[in-house]
């Protein structure tokens, strides 16, 4: 069992999408998931269109919706897989309520925020990663507040799982994409790629040069590194799992949980009964 | 018979209480009820009340004239006083309110001080439920089995004490016997909710806002014994994206608010709309604009729900009469949503959502579940196209993992079959004529409105929604004054069924259209698809459901 991608795709060459694509078709592939495991909810941007060009069930939605989608999704067949695709705008600009609430929940879903720190398909503006002063499209004196730290506000919001990735290494992300399909909880990677048309400071090279996988050593549970290595930014930008910790999932909240998915119960209008007779 | 009380005061101060266990007591004495609410948005005070309405026969409507008053506060009663009737009624306050002394149906007595003697100030509520069963005649044990059935130990004993003290307090005017009647007691809310669950609904969200909480409160008292999810999210712009996220995954789902909520999601709507994914929405109207009067009733939201959504998209819209039709219009909601692929808005109101009645308990045996999807059998691996053009514009659905290996994509981007992005001129043209086509075939499926009145008639009354019972009740009682007037009741609204309309329309001296708002939206829909003008337009729109009364008056005026 193999994901097809499509041939063409409507990224620009050289974009981190591409990439991220490449490693994601990758994890799917070595955890032998199958079309009927996995559910994927996108929103609207460059990042969004990613199930446009691999064959997975989706529901491509609307900008910044994409999470209340996926939450609709586990919710009715939890023994299926979801993940959610999104730019940074996406994700944290016109999301950034849905996130916040995603990971209070801590539902068992993988969302991938593609972070170029650039809007892309409306050409260019500052988006909520943009760094304070950089110019942008409408920012032309520099974008003006300061910048979001999606992983920083994941680990406050009390994420399970915290990865930043690099869509320069695709097998560095690609494994971090694996254990975040295996990890039980909500799973958040914010994933590094260069804007090859609209974001002319950070670079591939740029990147390049910084981005630096975590070693071996590195311990995964320790909260307070996580926390400093999540803001480390201008010299040395740490990629890999930052903070992994599970704890209970927030579908054992329903009485389903032990049972069939929701989606394959069979309906009976005589089960509403029940409910007539308190009603007495 | 048919008899009408009051029960009000400050909010806070226990009125519900007593509204709720005589309502029960008049449930358990088998009497059609008609209680309906109107209360301030606020915890504490105000000025809020209950009227409890109840007959041997079917009653649907609110009226004036008051048999009995049971006022907590001297506002209650000063507001009150010139709608209950001369003889034979009864008004009850505490002895600390002031006034009243030459008026002999008013009766002061120290139920504060009494409350508190035998233990609990709260304890108010059992001595008022106590004065109401003795005034009517009802058999004291029907409440003490009711009460018996919430408390115990103590506390049961100390109400069954404050039971019999009210109970001693006034002289039977009236010796109501028990009917035998198998009934539900159930308020609008809980009717459409209970039509969710019984057409299957597997999922359903929503966010706090009154006068809709009721449904999202009630189906989360349904998950606790059935396996449905129910969330209550960050907000309504999730609301719907959740639930269509639902829908998508192959359960039957539904969201609901009330205006404000219902703005918010809009952009959702307009989702729906493009992906295609079956939904139900539910609005409970409240006046607006913006937050308005939270409380209160409107049918303003008409026009809106007729045009919410950016775009171009085809919708089924039903406005239910009464509990009844709540039910079964949720349950066909759901039905239409999945043949059509569409979105079903249920347009209710505060006025229905509130009002409690006794009906005949629901039959389940009539209604069944068709879930309208493609035979994945037919699909070999590759050939499932989601937007397939079809002759009738309504294209196979299938659900993720049970789509014999294929994939299902939505898309909120114009789409080819395959839900792919396609911006083509040619493509774009198809889509849109693929589901406008569906709202044609919808046509054929909403229902003609209720009719009652004259067979030979002068006027003709047309109204939708909630305003029903109000209206059937008013034409009743003046055509057996002599006059001669047809009610049309539209349930089902959009797309407009105008059979029935057109054909009587003609024959009417005077058409008269009866709406619960200012701007004249249900008559403007009328106008626009019949080209047609009433004469005149009965219309409220203060917040306060017009009630047989005003209709009566208002009729005669014609």
């Amino acid at each position: 069992m193999s994901f097809n991608i499509t041939k063409e795709t409507a990224w620009c060459p050289g974009c981190g999408n591409l990439s991220i694509r490449q490693a994601l078709k990758k994890a799917l592939d070595e955890l032998d998931l199958s079309t009927d495991d996995l559910l994927v909810s996108a929103g609207i941007g460059q990042a969004g269109k990613l199930p446009q060009f691999i064959d997975v069930n989706a529901f491509a939605g609307l900008h910044g919706r994409a999470l209340p989608v996926a939450i609709g999704m586990k919710l009715s067949n939890h023994k299926m897989k979801v993940l959610v695709s999104g730019g940074d705008g996406d994700s944290l600009g016109e999301g950034g309520n849905h996130l916040i609430h995603a990971i209070r929940r801590n539902i068992d879903i993988v969302q991938l925020v593609h972070d170029n720190q650039v809007y892309g398909l409306t050409k260019g503006q500052a988006s909520p990663t943009t760094p304070q002063g950089q110019k942008a499209a409408m920012s032309y004196t520099g974008s003006r507040p300061y910048p979001m730290h999606p992983l920083t506000l994941a680990l406050t919001m009390g994420a399970g799982f915290v990865a930043r990735g690099f869509a320069g290494d695709i097998e560095g992300l690609k494994e971090i994409i694996k254990e975040a399909l295996k990890f039980r909880g909500y799973a958040i990677i914010d994933i590094l790629q260069p804007c090859p048309s609209w974001n002319k400071i950070n670079t591939f090279q740029w990147y390049k040069e910084r981005v630096k996988p975590l070693g071996d050593d590195y311990d995964p549970t320790d909260f307070n590194k996580a926390y400093e290595l999540s803001l480390k930014w201008e010299d040395e930008i740490p990629t890999g799992i930052l903070y992994k910790k599970e704890r209970p999932i927030y579908e054992e909240n329903f009485s389903f949980i032990n049972g069939d998915a929701l989606v394959d119960r069979k309906l009976d209008p005589k089960d509403a009964q029940v409910l007539i007779d308190d009603l007495r | 018979m048919d008899y009408n009380i009051l029960i009000a005061g400050a909010a806070g101060q226990g009125m519900d209480t007593v509204v709720a266990n005589l309502n029960k007591v008049l449930q358990r004495s088998g009497y059609h009820l008609w209680t309906n609410a109107d209360y301030k948005s606020r915890v504490r005070g105000g000025h809020n009340f209950f009227q409890i309405r109840f007959s041997e026969d079917e009653i649907t409507s609110h009226k004036d004239e008051l048999d009995m008053i049971f006022a907590l506060n001297k506002e209650s009663i000063d507001y009150h006083i010139d709608r209950l009737k001369k003889e034979k009624s009864i008004a009850i306050i505490d002895e600390s309110i002031e006034g009243y002394e030459d008026d002999n149906r008013v009766k002061k007595y120290p139920m504060n001080e009494k409350s508190k003697q035998i233990g609990n100030p709260k304890l108010l509520s059992s001595i008022g439920l106590g004065i109401i069963m003795k005034f009517f005649g009802l058999n004291l044990d029907i409440a003490k089995d009711i009460i018996a059935e919430k408390f115990k130990d103590e506390i049961l004993e100390m109400n069954k004490k404050a039971l019999d003290y009210g109970y001693s307090l006034e002289d039977s005017i009236y010796k109501l016997e028990k009917i035998d009647w198998d009934n539900i007691l159930i308020n609008g809310n809980q009717a459409v909710a209970l039509g969710a669950v019984a057409a299957g609904c597997k999922f359903y969200c929503g966010y706090p806002m009154t006068p809709s909480s009721g449904v999202l409160d009630y189906m989360f008292r349904a998950s606790e014994k059935l396996d449905i999810a129910v969330e209550q999210v960050e907000d309504e712009v999730a609301a719907l994206n959740m639930a269509l996220g639902a829908s998508f995954t192959g359960v039957r789902a539904m969201t609901g608010s009330s205006g404000g909520g219902i703005a918010l999601m809009q952009e959702a709507i307009s989702l729906q709309g493009v992906t295609e994914t079956p939904i139900v929405l539910i609005n409970v109207m409240r006046p607006a604009p913006a937050t308005g009067l939270p409380t209160y009733t409107e049918q303003s939201d008409l026009r809106f729900m007729m045009h919410a959504g950016h775009g171009e998209f085809p919708r089924y819209i039903t406005a239910p009469r009464n509990a009844q039709d709540a039910f079964d219009k949720t349950v066909k909601s759901f039905d239409i949503a999945e043949k059509y692929q569409l979105i079903s808005m249920i347009l209710s109101d505060q006025y229905l959502a509130d009002v409690d009645t006794t009906l005949d308990p629901f039959n389940l045996d009539e209604i069944t579940i068709n879930r309208y999807l493609a035979n994945p059998d037919d699909y070999k691996k590759g050939e499932y196209k989601r937007y397939e053009i079809t002759e009738n514009g309504i294209s196979p659905r299938l659900i993720p993992a049970h789509a014999n290996g294929n994939f299902v994509m939505a898309d909120s981007d114009e789409h080819n079959e395959l839900g792919r992005i396609d911006e083509s001129a040619d493509n774009r043209v198809k889509m849109v004529d693929k589901r406008a086509k569906k709202f044609e075939l919808l046509k054929e499926d909403v229902e003609e409105p209720w009719e009652y009145g004259a067979e030979d008639f002068d006027i003709l009354a047309v109204c939708f929604g909630s305003i029903h019972g109000n209206l059937k009740e008013a034409i009743d009682i003046l055509n057996d004054e002599g006059m001669k007037i047809k009610g049309l009741s539209f349930g089902d609204i959009y797309p407009l069924p105008t059979g029935k309309l057109s054909k009587y329309q003609k024959k009417a001296h005077k058409f008269v259209v009866v709406e619960q708002n200012h701007d004249e939206q249900f008559e403007s829909l009328i106008r626009q698809q019949l080209l047609i003008k009433p004469d005149k337009s009965i219309r409220k729109y203060d917040g306060r459901q017009m009630s047989r009364d005003f209709l009566v008056e208002k009729l005669k005026e014609i």
